[in-house]
């Protein structure tokens, strides 16, 4: 709980927002403290964006209060909150790229001389005030040629000049470099010695714990803790983000999968070595057993997504062999490695998965279409078959084959995409997220179809971010984080503390994945398979 | 929102939907009827004929538009590839009327390869590849062939002005190329990739479609049936004419794509309508130049029409 720091700029009490059908925000409190830079943590969907959003006045709320400097305050609209002293950087920086640096600077604002800008003031004044930021570059050249990090600096430039009360950052290090965090992090210090209060989002606890003093951690729309930073350990922090008890005992029956799979021998379902693409994938190498369920660990931005897609020949490789069942993969490209036959559940179902415009047939066969043909006619007979036969197994509750995808239920949605990627009688089945956003009931139907395929010796990959479906669905778990492979929990260490445990300290021991022997190498968390 | 207001909404999703389906044989409909009552000599086996030699072209025209609309595309060059191809009969009509029909349909295909080639592989969009391609081969199809040239073959004559068993040949040619877009759209592989395509490309391409391969035969496709088109229009008018040649025909049968059913976002694909879309357009300017109104008119009341046919498609888009 905050500590007495006398009066907040800011103060939140209760904040609550609502959309059709979720409450966003569901009593949120906030204070923000002069000269301290504040976290504001939470997985995806815990009401970060929102919370900034009301507080600076882009959303309305539909409850709660707000007090600025003890009075109480309330914006309409960003405006309103940017002149009151509240600035926001968003993630993506929304300056002119084609004008030059000074304008953005001062856009809206320029220094006039009889109604028109005075540009040698205004570049005099650019110069000064970019060079505060580290930024030493001509100002009248176009925005548009400078960094992602300078523009970045412009941008917050732009926002604390306009004496600014409270600075709000949402992910501000996303696109940096190194060296550019390193000269963020030197002008926060300076906002701080100034006395301004800094809200600090961000995914990547390493700043956190190197920025920032104080920390709110959001979760489905409630703040569940808040306090100072230092002294709550990181493994805490994942807890709290993730919505863990530490010391709770992964509860059971929660996931309708029913334990341990069979799993055979031999020579792999899947073999991943390697792959390596620019910013994204750092040599991660991973093997899938036929009958077994490998689950894929970490926080969002670590990889799993990018690992999937790899595998899948979505995504270009710099590095990397993928073999199925000991043949390598032929060719490039999504439809090699479908015919060696991979398949792969994308995690976006509404702009990767269905094709709004046709039925719950076209869309089951889709993938499967070339060999439901002979000499590019489709055998209409065998798509019948095959539609028939998945809808049934699949239990798609739909009016027909023939109604429209779209005015199907989510989870149904869903079944239609994992009955299109069946029909193709993968090898691999990689299933990005396949429970999200759909209903209770088609949850359990899905995590027991994954139990099923596992069964009849499909290898599956498993990614989600709920850590229950992870452990109670995967076999084996392995963590990755920024894009490499830094654990691997198996058999009975597959638990929710253990995979926090490895998700919060994988970045401190990269860990020598090893399972064929007695467990050399590996590291304290990671029991060794036995 | 009250249940009332919830049904309301859905009768009217329903006869939106409805219209955008089936408005364009009520269209036909209430244009025949009209013409039928009001438009003197209408009703007489030799003003059919004539129709359905005018609309046979755009009919063609149409049917290679649908299907690059499909995918989510549009083809503003068919009018110019009409003209490439009246121009290259005309060039080679010396090596006889057969390698000259041939070489334009060939023409036409590789103006719609490269529109399609730029659009699938280097990922430019299509409303600009083509519309360079509109200018580029009107401008070549004049400095091939400058001016109005009189084109004297017998065989072409035939063809163009020509009937067998009451029916003209070009209306024959017409209704094969319908068969050929039907028998694609429902039979094939290649017609379900073109809808995935226009659907989602994200998803087609996940599973496995080519989409780049797809896109390019849809363009060319396109061009080969405008290029059909072209060499039509030249049997017909036993005339070369580069400077009139498919002049705006790319609105007739964007028009007529859509007034069919055939949303703009792609998709989706209706053969039929289009047909009878391609129909309504014939007849729309056939009715406003028999009751005396200029050519200028017709151009408006075309305009008028795919406005309409886009705002009652616009809100199935949309949801």
């Amino acid at each position: 709980m905050p500590t007495d720091r006398g009066t907040p700029v800011l103060r939140a009490r209760g904040l609550v927002k609502r959309f059709p059908g979720v409450r966003a925000l569901a009593g949120v409190d906030l204070d923000l403290h002069p000269g301290r830079v504040h976290a504001l943590v939470g997985e995806n969907g815990a009401g970060k964006s929102t919370l900034i959003k009301v507080l600076t006045g882009v959303h309305g709320r539909d409850g709660g209060e707000l007090e600025l400097d003890g009075r109480p305050a309330g914006f309409a609209t960003p405006a309103e909150a940017q002149r009151a002293g509240l600035a926001t950087i968003y993630q993506e920086v929304d300056l002119l790229p084609l004008l030059s640096v000074a304008r953005n600077l001062f856009l809206g604002r320029e220094p006039r001389w009889f109604g028109l800008i005075d540009f040698p003031r205004m570049h005099r004044e650019a110069a000064e005030a970019l060079g505060e930021y580290g930024v030493h570059v001509d100002v009248r050249r176009p925005l548009g040629d400078l960094s992602m990090g300078a523009r970045q600096m412009v941008a917050l430039a732009r926002a604390v000049s306009a004496r600014a009360r409270v600075v709000i950052m949402d992910e501000p290090t996303s696109s940096l470099e190194p060296r550019e965090v390193h000269t963020l992090f030197e002008v926060i210090g300076r906002l701080r010695g100034r006395g301004i209060a800094v809200v600090y989002v961000s995914h990547r606890l390493d700043e956190l714990y190197e920025v920032c003093d104080d920390v709110t951690v959001l979760r489905d729309g409630h703040a569940v803790h808040s306090g100072p930073l230092a002294g709550l350990e990181r493994l805490r922090l994942i807890a709290l983000m993730l919505g863990r008890d530490m010391s709770e005992v992964a509860r059971e029956g929660a996931t309708t999968f029913a334990g341990a799979h069979d799993v055979a021998g031999g020579a792999p379902a899947l073999t991943a070595e390697a792959l390596t693409a620019r910013h994204r994938l750092r040599g991660v190498s991973l093997d899938i057993r036929p009958g077994e369920v490998v689950g894929l660990g970490g926080l969002l931005g670590s990889g799993r997504t990018e690992t999937a897609r790899a595998v899948a020949g979505d995504l270009a490789l710099e590095e990397g062999r993928v073999a199925v069942a000991g043949l390598p993969v032929r060719g490039r490209g999504t439809a090699a490695a479908i015919r060696a036959g991979i398949s792969l559940l994308p995690e976006d179902r509404k702009h990767e998965g269905i094709v709004p415009g046709l039925s719950v047939r076209e869309n089951i066969a889709l993938a499967a279409m070339p060999r439901l043909s002979r000499f590019g006619l489709v055998s209409e007979r065998r798509v019948d078959r095959v539609v028939s036969t998945f809808m049934e197994r699949l239990r798609i509750k739909a009016t027909g084959p023939s109604q429209k995808v779209e005015e199907l239920s989510g989870g149904n949605q869903q079944k239609v995409l994992l009955a299109r990627w069946l029909a193709l009688n993968p090898a691999v089945l990689l299933l990005d997220e396949p429970t999200r956003g759909i209903d209770v009931g088609a949850k359990a139907e899905v995590q027991r179809l994954v139990d099923e395929l596992a069964e009849d010796g499909l290898g599956v990959l498993l990614i989600s971010s709920d850590l229950e479906e992870l452990v109670e669905g995967a076999d084996r778990v392995v963590v990755l984080k920024d894009g490499a492979v830094v654990g691997e929990l198996s058999g009975a260490s597959v638990t929710e503390d253990a995979l926090v445990d490895a998700i919060a300290r994988g970045e401190a021991s990269p860990v020598v994945r090893d399972r064929s022997d007695g467990g050399a190498g590996a590291a304290p968390e990671e029991e060794v398979e036995r | 929102m009250s249940a009332a207001s919830v049904m309301a909404r859905v009768d009217r999703d329903r006869a939106r939907s409805w219209l955008q389906d089936y408005g364009v044989y009520v269209g036909v409909a209430a244009i025949v009827l009209f013409n039928v009552v009001f438009t003197p000599g209408f009703v007489s086996l030799e003003n059919f004929r004539v129709q359905a030699v005018q609309a046979a072209p755009i009919v063609v025209v149409a049917l290679g538009m649908a299907l690059v609309i499909a995918t989510g595309g549009i083809d503003l060059s068919v009018g110019a590839v009409m003209a490439l191809s009246a121009a290259f009969v005309s060039l080679y009509l010396g090596y006889g009327p057969l390698v000259s029909v041939l070489v334009a349909l060939l023409v036409g295909a590789v103006a719609g390869a490269v529109n399609g080639t730029i659009v699938a592989v280097a990922g430019v969009q299509a409303i600009i590849v083509t519309l360079a391609m509109m200018i580029a081969g009107r401008g070549l199809a004049l400095v091939l062939v400058p001016q109005l040239e009189g084109i004297r073959n017998p065989a072409l004559r035939e063809f163009g002005s020509g009937s067998v068993a009451g029916v003209p040949y070009v209306v024959w040619v017409a209704a094969l190329m319908v068969a050929l877009v039907l028998f694609l759209v429902r039979r094939t592989l290649f017609g379900r990739r073109l809808v995935a395509v226009g659907g989602n490309r994200r998803a087609a391409e996940l599973s496995g479609l080519p989409v780049r391969r797809t896109l390019l035969l849809v363009y060319t496709l396109c061009g080969a049936l405008a290029a059909v088109a072209g060499v039509m229009t030249t049997a017909r008018l036993q005339a070369s004419d580069p400077n009139s040649v498919g002049l705006l025909i790319e609105l007739s049968a964007i028009t007529a794509v859509v007034v069919g059913g055939t949303p703009l976002s792609g998709g989706r694909v209706r053969v039929a309508g289009t047909v009878a879309g391609a129909i309504l357009m014939q007849l729309l300017v056939a009715t406003l130049i028999k009751h005396n109104l200029p050519p200028s008119w017709t151009q408006m009341a075309q305009t008028a029409v795919i406005i309409a046919a886009v705002y009652v498609a616009r809100e199935r888009g949309r949801s």
